[in-house]
């Protein structure tokens, strides 16, 4: 059974040639038929499944369209043409702590980005024991955010992002968080989640971890896919061929 | 329609979370705190007491009343649409990273708005007392204004929301829209004085009807007009649907401008 499909998805930027933001110099220019617009691609027919329990594995240089295709599927972005099918529960580790507000204590932030996960009321109140322990924070965590490091902010992010056993789970480079101490922690906890069954996306720069936990991969180039197929080919040639470059 | 639904419930929590920040943070770190809601339009009714009544002499009873229930409605107005133009814009951050339902930013800083707003009817409801108002039944028909005065600044909310994302220019268009609106609006003059060809212009105003309603019904202790409701209840509608139509179609290009 497949959990993602996407099927031919485009995405289309217009990039205007110049950046018009005020109704004056909209109006102006519109009369003197200066609009221009130059059409640019970010995906173009992108199509691949997902079957469910599966580790999948996203790869390609900078800007060919990874983060975007990420977006999409976290429904973050809607597609110009195609369409998406997810059937699951996403849990996106793409960006922790999205919508914390520096005035607010750990505890109020717990609340608040949960709640944007789209987390129940109740469901926070039961597990807050159990996220503000993995976040380690201890007593600071009702001080206000604006006074955390950046990798406690981290560490509470990935703590509330996880709390729950996802569907699906979206993994964009956040294996880094925190000091290394933490970095095993979340590793682990990812791995638990894999053994429980959730499909994984993963992105990563670093094809070492690609090879450890994908099974397979597609290969992103210009926003179009270059392959799709089991890791170790794909990687093989990846290698080769941006090396050489 | 059923999926809107069905979303909407799943983020119910996180609607009235949004309500209870706004207001959290609207006290934090003031002494006074809730207090300033109240002291606010008592001080607000002092000053423009002395000033229209001793000093322009008008002919207005129960002046302080009249002042307090205008600058009630009007406040509440711009407050909320203005906090409400800059609420997806604030939020960029989020919109960019994560999947929330968008209309949730306007509409929740028109409630949390709305019922910090709420707050001044204790200050009126004093001054009633002090200066020797009449209770009657049809006071708690105020509930009619200010549910369709909710609904016209959801609308107006999400139209302004929609408009500043792509024109930043509106933010200083509508300080200068609000500072007619409050011209327009009898806060501090009685609306009789207005010349008779110049009530159509009046009547373009949302708040001049249900300010009418409003004052009528808790101020002067008597039933409204119904052309009145009719025509504040007309307002409700079309900035409602013209709000939603107008947020839905432009919400997916939010976020290529923020």
């Amino acid at each position: 059974m497949n959990v993602i499909e996407v099927n031919n998805v485009s995405m289309k930027y217009r990039l205007a040639t110049e950046k018009v933001d005020s109704i004056k110099q909209y109006l102006i220019k519109k009369a003197k038929r200066e609009l221009h617009y130059e059409d640019f691609y970010a995906l173009n027919e992108i199509s691949f499944s997902v079957a469910k329990g599966e580790v999948f594995g996203i790869i390609g240089l900078n800007g060919a369209g990874k983060s975007t295709l990420l977006k999409i599927i976290s429904g973050i972005l809607k597609p110009t043409t195609g369409s998406i099918k997810v059937s699951g529960k996403i849990a996106p580790l793409i960006e922790l702590g999205a919508g914390f507000n520096g005035d607010l204590s750990g505890i109020e932030n717990i609340y608040l980005n949960g709640l944007i996960l789209g987390y129940s009321k109740k469901m926070i109140k039961s597990k807050i024991e159990e996220i503000v322990e993995f976040s380690e924070l201890g007593k600071f965590i009702h001080t206000p955010i604006k006074n955390y490091s950046s990798g406690m902010k981290a560490r509470l992010g990935f703590s509330i992002a996880t709390i729950v056993q996802p569907e699906i789970l979206i993994v964009d480079e956040v294996l880094s968080v925190g000091d290394i101490k933490f970095k095993e922690k979340s590793e682990k906890k990812i791995l638990s989640m894999m053994e429980q069954g959730a499909t994984i996306l993963f992105v990563s720069h670093s094809l070492g971890q690609i090879e450890k936990l994908c099974e397979r991969v597609v290969w992103l180039e210009g926003g179009r896919v270059r392959k799709i197929g089991h890791t170790k080919e794909i990687i093989e040639e990846y290698k080769k061929i941006t090396l050489n470059n | 329609m059923k999926t809107h639904v069905y979303n909407f419930l799943k983020y119910k929590d996180l609607f009235l979370e949004l309500i209870r920040k706004d207001i959290n943070l609207k006290y934090k770190n003031s002494y006074l705190g809730v207090l300033w809601s109240l002291l606010n339009p008592l001080l607000m009714m002092i000053v423009l007491t002395i000033i229209f009544s001793e000093v322009f002499q008008n002919k207005i009873e129960n002046f302080p009343v009249y002042v307090l229930t205008g600058r009630m409605l009007y406040s509440f107005f711009s407050e909320s649409t203005n906090f409400a133009m800059n609420s997806i814009i604030n939020n960029s951050q989020l919109i960019r990273k994560v999947y929330v339902p968008k209309y949730f930013f306007p509409l929740s800083r028109v409630c949390s708005s709305f019922i910090t707003s709420l707050i001044s009817l204790i200050p009126i409801i004093l001054v009633m007392l002090l200066t020797g108002v009449h209770f009657s039944f049809y006071n708690f028909l105020i509930i009619i204004p200010l549910f369709l005065l909710l609904i016209i600044a959801m609308g107006a909310g999400m139209i302004l929301s929609t408009i500043f994302v792509f024109f930043r220019d509106m933010g200083h268009l509508y300080s200068v829209i609000l500072m007619i609106l409050m011209y327009m609006t009898p806060i501090f003059y009685p609306a009789s004085i207005i010349p008779d060809r110049y009530h159509w212009l009046i009547e373009l105003n949302p708040l001049y009807p249900l300010l009418k309603i409003f004052r009528d019904v808790l101020m002067y202790g008597q039933m409204f007009e119904w052309s009145e409701l009719l025509i504040a209840a007309a307002y409700a509608v079309i900035y409602f649907l013209v709000g939603i139509y107008v947020f839905y179609k432009k919400q997916d290009r939010f976020i290529f401008h923020i």
